[in-house]
């Protein structure tokens, strides 16, 4: 199972990757979604995938009992989640921005001050 | 309480200035109270902790390592404080610069917010919260470059975002790679886990951790970005920048390569460190000589600086750690500098083009001093902060027979020279192209942030020895983090730490991992070619 899912992650950041490469700015959000979930997918993977009990401590107890499915990579995975969607909603409005503003969504199409730049493939 | 104030602080002031939005007065007098208070919060907490060493605080009382800890040794607060007086300049220079239109947007609460992930970052003992602070810190970056709605803002955001998320999304997989391998997430915990293992497992984490702070901090070859945006929005965001994020990514590095990753255990990663930090420093200042406006020059001198840091970290001794850290404040404060009077030189000649200004020091001899003193400071002339921060650097690197990297140090400060030389020359000194011009007023607060700012330079230049001194401390705590994991940790912690460093340093490579091995190698193709320099 593992290994399905460290293949699953590693096809994941390879697309995003390339989508990076694309000079197309919806291309990168795009893979800046697939990015973020290759990467939510390994830190689910790592937490340890096993059939497990809840982890919930009985009255009294300091620690839930051995052999109980490990809460903290979901924590983070949560977290993570969170994160990378507000991250992504801010690329989103940025490229909507961009778009108005500079009439493109091509990323080599302008320059530093936001100047057309002629293309010379 | 004390390590706490520095993050809850500006928090609680990016709240109140947002909701004071549409009211200057009271909205300045909370950033200037807030910014206040900071920096006595953080004296505060560096007085403690020169006088008490490594201090940690356990955050919702749960128990290292299952908790997230708070810790603060002498660098930490150092930076801590220097992060505070940076801004509390920034926010009072930026009373008088930010267009007011860009305040009611909600500049204050944004530097507020991005102020807070950065003091959280340099007090985290937590890897994952640590990822936590650098989003903070960049969602409030992003939020500041957005502030206009320029052409050039536009493209330079973009140019920014882009970069920034890709450096955190490695940082993320980074983390959980090494999560995954050694069931931890403090940093203490992590040096005992780690302890200078070779296998792959330890050095995948280290390779994506070091390729998203190399490009945080704007490291070859991951730098292009920075000056492809720090030049299109406020003054006074440019200056904010400059002071704080590179350089909150430069103190990550100090950590990670000290504490869980020992450079001297790791003397791949050392010489990697050393090429990249000297092609950073001479790329940098080749690409500043080729520009003609005053931000765009001074931003591709942070890239060249921020290769004299990581230079100090990769020479790992304690002359040149020190030299790194003394460098990191020296450079923090003049560049600061440097943008602020630039700013107040724009608002004077009305651009930043080198062409189109001219004529300030005739007209304005005191405010044209101020960047000179900044200038020379930053080219490194005694007896200013900048000569002996690179004093040490060559020294050290002498010491280390590295005669390449000495050069370079020395090389580069010759180029540095020609630029803030061409500034000067250009945009001060000369006659103003327009003869019929008279100098716009520039708000008094402007250039009473900038003498203030260079009085402290001249200060420091002139206390450099103490300064050194505190330096040598903080590179001497880091060197040996005892103290840092046993106020974690606690003795017994700290003492099973030290076991399992020792049994490392006693075999030839690796081994004395207590983890299982549980490499799942992520794919991540961006990883291990960007950190061999391959372009």
């Amino acid at each position: 199972m593992e290994s399905m899912l460290a293949i699953l992650a590693g096809v994941l950041t390879a697309s995003a990757i390339w989508l990076f490469l694309t000079a197309d700015l919806v291309r990168y959000l795009l893979g800046l979604g697939l990015l973020s979930n290759a990467v939510n997918l390994a830190l689910f993977a790592v937490g340890g995938l096993s059939y497990a009990a809840p982890p919930l401590i009985e009255a009294g107890a300091a620690a839930p009992p051995p052999g109980s499915a490990n809460a903290l990579p979901q924590a983070l995975i949560l977290t993570a989640i969170v994160i990378s969607f507000g991250l992504l909603a801010y690329a989103l409005a940025l490229v909507a921005r961009a778009y108005r503003v500079l009439g493109t969504v091509d990323a080599d199409a302008f320059d530093a001050d936001g100047n057309p730049v002629e293309k010379t493939d | 309480m004390l390590l706490v104030l520095p993050i809850a602080l500006p928090l609680a002031a990016a709240v109140v200035c947002f909701l004071l939005r549409e009211r200057p007065r009271a909205r300045s007098g909370v950033a200037v109270g807030a910014a206040s208070a900071l920096v006595v919060a953080a004296a505060a907490l560096l007085a403690h902790v020169a006088a008490h060493g490594p201090a940690a605080a356990q955050m919702g009382g749960w128990p290292a390592p299952f908790g997230i800890t708070l810790v603060a040794d002498l660098l930490s607060a150092c930076m801590v404080l220097v992060a505070a007086v940076s801004t509390l300049g920034v926010v009072v220079y930026a009373l008088g610069e930010v267009p007011e239109i860009e305040q009611r947007r909600g500049w204050a609460g944004l530097a507020f917010a991005m102020v807070a992930g950065v003091c959280g970052a340099f007090l985290t003992g937590d890897l994952f919260n640590l990822y936590v602070w650098f989003e903070v810190q960049l969602i409030a970056a992003f939020g500041l470059l957005s502030l206009r709605r320029t052409r050039a803002a536009a493209a330079g955001a973009v140019r920014y975002v882009t970069l920034n998320l890709l450096a955190t999304v490695a940082m993320l997989a980074g983390v959980a790679l090494l999560y995954g391998a050694t069931g931890h997430l403090n940093m203490a915990m992590l040096r005992g886990a780690v302890a200078g293992s070779h296998e792959f497992w330890a050095l995948a984490p280290a390779a994506l951790l070091l390729f998203a702070f190399g490009a945080k901090a704007a490291l070859f070859p991951a730098f292009l970005w920075l000056p492809a945006s720090y030049h299109t929005p406020a003054v006074a965001t440019s200056a904010l920048f400059s002071a704080l994020l590179t350089k909150a990514a430069v103190y990550v590095l100090f950590r990670l390569f000290t504490l869980i990753w020992p450079l001297d255990l790791y003397p791949g990663a050392q010489g990697l460190l050393l090429a990249v930090s000297g092609v950073t420093m001479v790329v940098g200042v080749l690409g500043a000589a080729a520009q003609m406006e005053v931000r765009r020059i001074l931003s591709f001198h942070i890239v060249s600086q921020i290769g004299y840091m990581t230079l100090g970290l990769a020479l790992y001794s304690p002359l040149a750690i020190a030299g790194g850290l003394f460098y990191m404040v020296h450079n923090i404060a003049a560049k600061t500098n440097l943008f602020l009077m630039g700013g107040v030189a724009k608002a004077m000649t009305g651009s930043e083009h080198l062409s189109r200004m001219g004529g300030v020091w005739r007209a304005r001899p005191f405010a044209a001093t101020l960047f000179l003193i900044s200038a020379l400071a930053m080219a490194g002339a005694p007896p200013l902060t900048g000569f002996w921060a690179k004093l040490a650097l060559v020294v050290a690197a002498y010491d280390a027979g590295d005669f390449v990297a000495a050069g370079a140090v020395l090389g580069v400060g010759l180029l540095t020279l020609y630029s803030m030389t061409k500034i000067w020359n250009e945009g001060f000194w000369k006659p103003h192209p327009d003869p019929d011009w008279t100098p716009a007023p520039a708000p008094a607060t402007m250039a009473g942030v900038g003498a203030a700012v260079a009085g402290l330079l001249i200060v420091m230049g002139l206390a450099a020895g103490p300064l050194l001194e505190v330096a040598d401390a903080a590179a001497r705590q880091l060197l040996d983090p005892d103290p840092y994991v046993a106020a974690v940790l606690g003795e017994d912690g700290a003492a099973a730490v030290r076991a399992a460093m020792a049994e490392a340093a006693g075999h030839a490579a690796g081994g004395g991992a207590e983890a299982p091995v549980e490499a799942d190698p992520q794919g991540a193709p961006g990883a291990a070619p960007d950190t061999e320099d391959a372009p």
